[in-house]
Protein backbone atom coordinates (compact mmCIF):
# COMPACT_ATOMS: atom_id res chain seq x y z
CA UNK A 1 0.00 0.00 0.00
CA UNK A 2 1.24 3.03 -1.24
CA UNK A 3 2.54 6.00 2.13
CA UNK A 4 0.14 8.74 2.13
CA UNK A 5 0.08 12.30 4.23
CA UNK A 6 -2.57 10.27 6.71
CA UNK A 7 0.46 7.41 7.30
CA UNK A 8 3.21 10.14 8.44
CA UNK A 9 1.11 11.85 10.79
CA UNK A 10 -0.04 8.93 12.28
CA UNK A 11 3.48 7.85 12.33
CA UNK A 12 4.73 11.16 13.82
CA UNK A 13 1.85 10.34 16.55
CA UNK A 14 2.54 7.26 17.39
CA UNK A 15 6.95 6.99 17.21
CA UNK A 16 6.75 11.22 18.77
CA UNK A 17 4.70 11.62 20.96
CA UNK A 18 3.22 15.04 19.03
CA UNK A 19 -0.87 15.36 19.18
CA UNK A 20 -2.90 14.19 16.36
CA UNK A 21 -3.43 17.73 15.66
CA UNK A 22 0.41 18.86 15.78
CA UNK A 23 1.51 15.56 13.51
CA UNK A 24 -1.07 16.85 11.05
CA UNK A 25 -0.11 20.11 10.77
CA UNK A 26 3.65 19.23 10.69
CA UNK A 27 3.70 16.74 7.62
CA UNK A 28 1.26 19.73 5.60
CA UNK A 29 3.58 22.23 6.35
CA UNK A 30 7.04 19.81 5.08
CA UNK A 31 5.05 19.37 1.96
CA UNK A 32 4.18 23.00 1.87
CA UNK A 33 8.05 23.98 2.53
CA UNK A 34 9.13 21.93 -0.17
CA UNK A 35 6.63 23.65 -2.41
CA UNK A 36 7.01 27.18 -1.69
CA UNK A 37 11.06 26.76 -2.08
CA UNK A 38 10.76 25.14 -5.54
CA UNK A 39 8.18 27.39 -6.03
CA UNK A 40 10.16 30.40 -5.38
CA UNK A 41 13.33 28.94 -7.52
CA UNK A 42 15.18 27.14 -4.88
CA UNK A 43 17.38 23.93 -5.63
CA UNK A 44 16.15 21.73 -2.49
CA UNK A 45 18.76 19.28 -1.12
CA UNK A 46 18.04 15.91 1.35
CA UNK A 47 21.01 14.07 2.52
CA UNK A 48 20.07 10.37 2.58
CA UNK A 49 17.10 10.57 0.08
CA UNK A 50 17.77 12.92 -2.69
CA UNK A 51 17.37 16.30 -4.44
CA UNK A 52 14.72 18.11 -6.17
CA UNK A 53 16.12 20.23 -9.32
CA UNK A 54 14.11 22.70 -11.41
CA UNK A 55 14.80 23.06 -15.53
CA UNK A 56 13.42 25.35 -18.09
CA UNK A 57 12.47 24.00 -21.14
CA UNK A 58 12.04 26.03 -24.31
CA UNK A 59 9.76 26.01 -26.32
CA UNK A 60 9.16 23.22 -28.45
CA UNK A 61 7.25 21.10 -31.45
CA UNK A 62 4.76 19.03 -30.46
CA UNK A 63 1.40 17.44 -31.80
CA UNK A 64 -2.28 16.29 -30.30
CA UNK A 65 -1.92 12.72 -30.08
CA UNK A 66 -5.66 12.44 -30.87
CA UNK A 67 -6.39 14.74 -34.30
CA UNK A 68 -2.38 14.51 -35.03
CA UNK A 69 -2.31 18.52 -35.14
CA UNK A 70 0.65 20.36 -34.55
CA UNK A 71 0.50 22.46 -31.68
CA UNK A 72 3.81 23.74 -30.07
CA UNK A 73 4.56 22.89 -26.29
CA UNK A 74 5.10 25.78 -24.33
CA UNK A 75 8.35 26.87 -22.38
CA UNK A 76 7.91 25.63 -18.85
CA UNK A 77 9.78 25.39 -15.64
CA UNK A 78 9.63 21.65 -14.41
CA UNK A 79 10.61 19.82 -11.30
CA UNK A 80 12.89 16.73 -11.48
CA UNK A 81 13.91 14.70 -8.04
CA UNK A 82 17.77 12.79 -8.78
CA UNK A 83 17.81 10.06 -5.54
CA UNK A 84 20.73 10.42 -3.40
CA UNK A 85 23.00 7.01 -3.60
CA UNK A 86 22.07 5.84 -0.12
CA UNK A 87 18.29 5.98 -1.40
CA UNK A 88 19.59 4.73 -4.80
CA UNK A 89 21.75 1.99 -3.47
CA UNK A 90 18.64 0.36 -0.92
CA UNK A 91 16.03 0.61 -3.40
CA UNK A 92 18.23 -1.26 -6.26
CA UNK A 93 18.89 -4.34 -3.87
CA UNK A 94 15.00 -5.32 -4.23
CA UNK A 95 14.29 -8.19 -5.92
CA UNK A 96 12.72 -7.59 -8.99
CA UNK A 97 10.04 -9.38 -7.13
CA UNK A 98 6.81 -6.51 -8.53
CA UNK B 1 17.53 24.39 0.44
CA UNK B 2 19.33 21.52 2.94
CA UNK B 3 17.97 19.69 5.66
CA UNK B 4 18.97 22.01 8.38
CA UNK B 5 17.84 25.03 6.68
CA UNK B 6 14.30 23.59 6.31
CA UNK B 7 14.50 22.39 9.75
CA UNK B 8 14.95 26.00 10.25
CA UNK B 9 12.65 27.19 8.28
CA UNK B 10 10.15 25.05 9.95
CA UNK B 11 10.70 26.35 13.20
CA UNK B 12 10.05 29.92 12.55
CA UNK B 13 6.53 29.05 11.30
CA UNK B 14 5.42 26.22 13.65
CA UNK B 15 5.81 28.29 16.88
CA UNK B 16 4.30 25.92 19.28
CA UNK B 17 6.91 23.18 18.68
CA UNK B 18 10.53 22.93 19.79
CA UNK B 19 13.10 23.16 16.79
CA UNK B 20 14.04 20.15 18.10
CA UNK B 21 11.00 17.95 17.63
CA UNK B 22 10.76 19.80 14.02
CA UNK B 23 13.96 18.21 13.66
CA UNK B 24 12.60 14.60 14.68
CA UNK B 25 9.83 14.53 12.30
CA UNK B 26 12.06 15.46 9.42
CA UNK B 27 14.14 13.17 10.18
CA UNK B 28 11.87 10.99 10.80
CA UNK B 29 9.40 11.51 7.86
CA UNK B 30 12.22 11.39 5.42
CA UNK B 31 13.19 8.03 6.99
CA UNK B 32 9.78 6.79 6.79
CA UNK B 33 9.82 7.85 2.95
CA UNK B 34 13.46 6.43 1.84
CA UNK B 35 12.08 2.77 4.04
CA UNK B 36 8.55 2.75 1.91
CA UNK B 37 10.64 3.18 -1.66
CA UNK B 38 12.98 0.80 -0.06
CA UNK B 39 10.36 -2.10 0.66
CA UNK B 40 9.30 -1.65 -2.84
CA UNK B 41 6.35 0.85 -2.05
CA UNK B 42 4.60 3.87 -3.35
CA UNK B 43 4.70 7.19 -1.80
CA UNK B 44 1.50 9.47 -3.29
CA UNK B 45 1.09 12.77 -1.84
CA UNK B 46 -1.81 14.65 -2.92
CA UNK B 47 -0.65 18.39 -4.32
CA UNK B 48 2.96 17.68 -4.36
CA UNK B 49 3.48 13.97 -6.10
CA UNK B 50 4.42 10.64 -6.19
CA UNK B 51 7.45 8.33 -5.62
CA UNK B 52 7.62 5.21 -7.46
CA UNK B 53 10.09 2.62 -8.59
CA UNK B 54 11.02 2.08 -12.08
CA UNK B 55 12.34 -0.97 -13.10
CA UNK B 56 15.86 -1.67 -15.50
CA UNK B 57 16.03 -4.51 -17.37
CA UNK B 58 19.34 -6.26 -17.10
CA UNK B 59 22.30 -5.07 -19.83
CA UNK B 60 26.01 -5.78 -20.36
CA UNK B 61 27.52 -2.67 -19.38
CA UNK B 62 31.40 -1.52 -19.90
CA UNK B 63 33.74 -0.29 -17.76
CA UNK B 64 34.95 3.15 -19.22
CA UNK B 65 38.47 3.09 -18.42
CA UNK B 66 39.57 -0.45 -18.91
CA UNK B 67 36.93 -1.04 -21.82
CA UNK B 68 36.12 -4.79 -20.06
CA UNK B 69 32.38 -5.50 -20.79
CA UNK B 70 30.41 -6.28 -16.94
CA UNK B 71 26.93 -7.87 -16.78
CA UNK B 72 25.02 -5.22 -15.13
CA UNK B 73 21.42 -7.15 -13.12
CA UNK B 74 18.20 -5.69 -13.49
CA UNK B 75 17.34 -2.87 -10.38
CA UNK B 76 14.80 -0.91 -9.38
CA UNK B 77 15.83 2.83 -9.75
CA UNK B 78 13.28 5.71 -7.48
CA UNK B 79 11.11 7.56 -9.68
CA UNK B 80 9.44 10.81 -9.19
CA UNK B 81 6.48 12.39 -10.85
CA UNK B 82 5.35 16.07 -9.61
CA UNK B 83 1.34 16.91 -8.69
CA UNK B 84 -0.77 19.27 -10.50
CA UNK B 85 -0.27 21.81 -7.59
CA UNK B 86 3.16 21.77 -7.88
CA UNK B 87 3.20 21.23 -11.61
CA UNK B 88 1.62 24.36 -11.75
CA UNK B 89 2.89 26.76 -8.98
CA UNK B 90 6.98 25.66 -9.86
CA UNK B 91 5.77 26.43 -13.79
CA UNK B 92 4.09 29.95 -12.91
CA UNK B 93 7.00 30.94 -11.42
CA UNK B 94 8.69 30.42 -14.63
CA UNK B 95 6.77 33.98 -15.45
CA UNK B 96 6.49 35.87 -12.21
Amino acid sequence: MALTKAEMAEHLFEKLDFSKKEAKDMVELFFEELRGCLENGEQIKLSGFGNFDLRDKSERPGRNPKTGEDIPISARRVVTFRAGQKLKARVEQLEAKK
Amino acid sequence: MTKSELIERLALKQLHLSAKDIESAVKDMLDLMANTLSEGDRIEIRGFGSFSLHYRAPRTGRNPKSGETVELGAKYVPHFKPGKELRERVNASLNA
